[in-house]
């Protein structure tokens, strides 16, 4: 088992919860199925934590050290920062790669992640022009009314 | 098992596909094999689909969490003369409930290092420092609810606080209930052993709280960070 090695989650060919306690002898042929559990390293989640520290601590900062002067570009750096960290978390705590579950994992965060971005700039979209087509159209209607 | 090759030939013994296969497990690409071929070589039949279940309940549970998000993306200046974020979020709390969930995700790491080794006690130690992390999360913003609704800023003050407190409360409700479900799994681990059922249970609530911690990430950043900003 490759516990503190260098591999940070690399699929198993047993079932999940199979073959940690005992008949695990055979890691060969079945490894390639990428069915069900991962190995979980301290050094996987090590340096997931590091880097998520760090990524955190660096917003932070700047938010609260007011190091830029413009809010537009904090926001944006903070908001590239959260994109990253997310990345991080995902990889390195819920072991996320290309091969869990045979790239269903993959599949299905890649499906949900398009609906996230729909939902998000959708929204942001269509409530701006409201409130952008809403505003004058009033102001007119004002000059209607008795 | 059905092997499908690009090459589609049929003198593939079967000790090559074992080799191949082992050769791939230990992560070295460079066998003499260059035929390209289809990532999924065998049917895919797992024997257990509860974790990829979890999963799909994650990304479904992510949806709701996009919807709130829009919702405070849209109403989140919206504050009908009343306070602003800038007045009133508190960043160094919120810097310090960010490190508690934070240090809450690594320790559960540290009880799924435990349960590799086959080690109870240290599981349950670590669980149980998760959990008092996690709980150490819930009062600190429970602290700060209160201190918002004592400042006459509750949820029925403005859309953004609304929008606010739907968006922040949801995820405080899933870390509860993600602390009731850990002393669950800790009074079923100490009872029954690390048995297969006990494994599986703990690892989809692993996956269930570095989620949780996933979409704190987005919590922090886009209401908080972004709230305080000029």
């Amino acid at each position: 088992m490759s516990v503190g090695g260098g591999v940070v989650a690399h699929a198993d060919g047993g079932a999940a919860g199979h073959g940690h306690g005992g008949g695990h002898g055979a890691h060969g042929g079945g490894d390639a199925h990428g069915a069900g559990a991962v190995h979980f390293t301290l050094r996987g989640y090590v340096t997931g934590f590091v880097a998520a520290v760090i990524l955190t601590a660096i917003p932070f900062w700047l938010v609260m050290g007011r190091t830029f002067g413009s809010s537009s570009i904090t926001a944006a750096v903070i908001l590239a920062f959260a994109a990253v960290q997310i990345v991080v978390h995902m990889v390195y705590f819920l072991h996320m790669s290309p091969k869990s579950e045979g790239g269903w994992n993959l599949l299905a965060l890649l499906f949900t992640v398009m609906l996230v971005v729909i939902a998000l700039s959708g929204s942001l979209w269509v409530m701006y022009h409201l409130n952008h087509n809403m505003m004058p159209e009033s102001m007119q209607n004002m000059h209607h009314m008795p | 098992m059905s092997e499908i090759t690009l090459s589609g030939s049929t003198s593939a013994a079967p000790e090559r596909t074992v080799e191949r296969a082992t050769a791939r497990a230990v992560g070295a690409h460079a066998v003499a094999d260059t035929a390209p071929r289809f990532y999924l070589t065998h049917e895919h039949h797992p024997e257990n689909g509860t974790l990829f279940g979890f999963w799909l309940y994650l990304m479904s549970d992510c949806l709701v969490f996009a919807c709130l998000f829009a919702v405070y993306a849209v109403l989140g200046r919206n504050y009908a003369g009343g306070p602003t974020g800038a007045e009133l979020f508190e960043l160094p709390l919120v810097a310090a409930n960010t490190s508690l969930l934070l240090l809450s995700s690594i320790t559960y790491g540290f009880a799924m290092l435990e349960m590799q080794r086959d080690r109870l006690r240290m599981t349950l130690l670590w669980l149980a420092i998760t959990g008092l992390l996690g709980a150490g999360f819930i009062g600190i913003e429970l602290h700060e609810f209160t201190n918002l609704i004592h400042e006459g800023a509750g949820p029925q003050r403005s859309a953004f606080l609304s929008s606010f407190f739907t968006l922040v409360g949801t995820h405080g409700l899933h870390v509860t209930f993600g602390i009731v479900w850990l002393v669950t799994l800790m009074v079923q681990s100490a009872r029954h052993g690390l048995i297969p059922e006990n494994r599986r249970r703990l690892m989809c609530l692993s996956m269930f709280w570095h989620f949780l911690d996933v979409v704190w990430i987005g919590v922090f950043t886009f209401v908080y960070l972004m709230g305080v900003l000029p």
